[in-house]
């Protein structure tokens, strides 16, 4: 029990720090950002790249990969969001060209690395096994678990109490009246996505290390569980993200340990349907939930 | 049959099928709604029709029926809730879709789990796909200037007037997203009999985008923007094959790049799609003249 607890956590946290990064650009742009997971599968790969080929230790590429993948977030938003912004169909020509985003990406990634499931070599990461309260946790686990939090609780400190993080909410509340305050709308923006990307790659890199097995695939199945987090908490809630990450690491353990493995994915989906069912603004949402 | 049928039957047979699930998103798309269930309504109708022929023995016009209906009742229930909310929640509840059909056909043993159905007789035939897709092409051509058909338009363009006018959008919605869950799913079973197989791995989250950069390439304001799109998409990739392979680049990757770029500059540069090519040509032409014109 304590010990499925503790693997729910793990989970949780690595969803949740994956999901904040779709809150963080919604709760900003409207826009949901489809090529979320590409940027985790390919900050994984570029993980990859650091240690088993550089040679670098992982404590050193993971600041390293963070930058990367938020300056790929600044890229994708130059590239497909922008060029969008103002015009009228601009959500679902989102949508869209986030997807092309993705598949492009991916087609990198994919011509660069092939499609095989790829490791990180033996003793990259200590696996040492900790006893806690009866139960068992690696060491990789708790840093897991450690470094997710301490990113997610830097991104709400930041959003707090600094004066970007002032200018990023002003925006989410009104561009229009953020830009009359003479903020630079665009600049926000940009900011925002890469925090959104350097938080979503961090997870893929994690997700890599956690599970050891990086691929260009690897982000599909945590994209639904992302959208399932974001549901949950509420559409571009960056706190209701983190409390529905967690939420749904404990349920995919507990029902993986109560109906078998392979209900793990149709936990998410179910999650997701009955929340649309029953209260679609999540836990912590907005209420603007019918096309205005 | 003329040597040049014969030739590119194959490529002929998958522009027709591509050109239908084009139209399938088309369906969604024109009321201003995006939705990557289609390949989940696809594997539905596809399993559905390759179960009927193979095991029951059903005559063909039968599993066709079969293979389109199922996921047009899938799809109420799963649309109905949905489509009263905001466009970009249906667009995640047909990710999740997508991906539980996906799983529930590698997990479900009786249709042998990840390997999927082999040896299913063929059945289809070049001219049913084009006929289907000139059948389907027809009914949506019908629909322009129709009393729906401006519902729709009116819907796509902003729905909280279309409301305030009394048009009943989330009725219209969910109709035209059972409508193409019944051409993804035809489309499926057609697939299935000309290719001898269906497995889960082909109806993937990349299957659904496919649709989708066929019917936004070729144009989704207009019924034949979608198969002018697959059309195109599926002859680029064989045509530039042996270019990818002087530049080292492998087949997958280059289609799935291709797609993406062209994607994102259609969505950029062209909103309306190839389609709407001539037509900005013109516009620009004419820009420019009457600017010369002005001195």
């Amino acid at each position: 029990m304590w010990q499925q607890a503790i693997n729910g956590v793990f989970l949780g946290a690595i969803y949740a720090l994956f999901a904040v990064g779709y809150a963080l650009v919604f709760g900003v742009l409207d826009i949901l950002n489809l090529a979320h997971q590409a940027v985790f599968a390919v900050s994984a790969f570029i993980a990859l790249a650091f240690v088993a080929e550089g040679h670098v230790p992982l404590a050193v590429a993971l600041p390293v990969v963070l930058v990367a993948a938020g300056l790929v977030g600044i890229g994708l938003e130059r590239v497909a969001f922008r060029p969008l912004r103002g015009r009228s169909d601009s959500n679902i020509s989102g949508l869209i060209s986030s997807l092309a985003a993705a598949t492009i990406l991916e087609a990198v990634a994919l011509q660069i690395w092939g499609p095989d499931v790829q490791r990180f070599p033996i003793g990259t990461f200590p696996d040492k096994p900790l006893r806690m309260l009866g139960a068992t946790v690696s060491a990789l686990q708790l840093t897991i678990i450690g470094i997710s939090v301490v990113l997610m609780a830097g991104l709400t400190t930041l959003l707090r109490a600094t004066r970007l993080g002032r200018q990023i909410r002003a925006v989410a509340e009104s561009p229009r009246a953020a830009r009359i305050l003479g903020i630079d709308v665009d600049r926000v923006i940009a900011w925002s996505f890469f925090l959104s990307s350097a938080l979503g790659g961090a997870a893929g890199v994690l997700f890599g290390v956690a599970f050891n097995s990086v691929s260009p695939d690897m982000g599909r199945s945590v994209e639904l569980k992302g959208l399932a987090v974001i549901i949950l908490g509420g559409m571009g809630s960056i706190a209701g993200a983190v409390i529905a990450g967690f939420a749904l690491g404990l349920v995919e353990v507990f029902t993986v340990v109560q109906l078998g493995s392979s209900w793990r994915d149709a936990v998410s989906f179910g999650v997701l349907f009955f929340v649309l069912l029953v209260r679609p603004s999540g836990l912590l949402g907005r209420a603007a939930i019918r096309e205005a | 049959m003329p040597g040049f049928l014969l030739a590119y039957q194959s490529l002929l047979a998958f522009i027709g099928l591509n050109g239908l699930l084009a139209l399938s998103v088309y369906c969604t798309l024109c009321c201003g709604q995006l939705s990557l269930a289609n390949a989940g309504f696809m594997a539905i109708g596809a399993y559905t029709g390759a179960l009927l022929t193979q095991n029951a023995h059903a005559p063909f016009p039968l599993a066709l029926l079969a293979g389109a209906l199922l996921p047009a009742l899938v799809a109420v229930p799963l649309g109905l809730p949905v489509l009263r909310l905001r466009g970009v929640f249906l667009a995640i509840a047909t990710i999740g879709f997508g991906e539980v059909v996906r799983l529930s056909f590698v997990n479900w043993s009786y249709t042998n789990g990840a390997l999927g159905l082999v040896a299913i007789p063929r059945k289809t035939d070049l001219w049913m796909i084009w006929v289907a897709l000139a059948a389907v092409m027809f009914g949506l051509a019908r629909l322009r200037g129709s009393r729906a058909g401006y519902a729709l338009e009116a819907i796509r363009e902003d729905e909280a007037a279309a409301r305030t006018m009394g048009i009943p959008s989330t009725q219209y919605k969910v109709a035209m997203f059972v409508l193409g869950a019944a051409i993804a799913g035809l489309a499926g079973v057609l697939e299935a009999h000309l290719t001898y197989m269906v497995s889960p791995g082909g109806y993937g989250f990349s299957r659904a985008v496919d649709m989708l950069v066929y019917a936004v390439v070729g144009g989704d304001t207009i019924f034949y923007g979608p198969v002018a799109g697959a059309a195109f998409l599926t002859v680029l990739p064989e045509a530039l094959r042996g270019a990818g392979r002087a530049l080292g680049l492998a087949p997958g990757p280059l289609r799935l790049f291709l797609n993406g770029a062209i994607l994102l500059a259609v969505i950029l540069f062209l909103p309306n799609g190839i389609v709407s090519l001539p037509r900005t040509l013109r516009a620009l032409r004419l820009r420019r003249a009457s600017r010369a014109a002005l001195g």
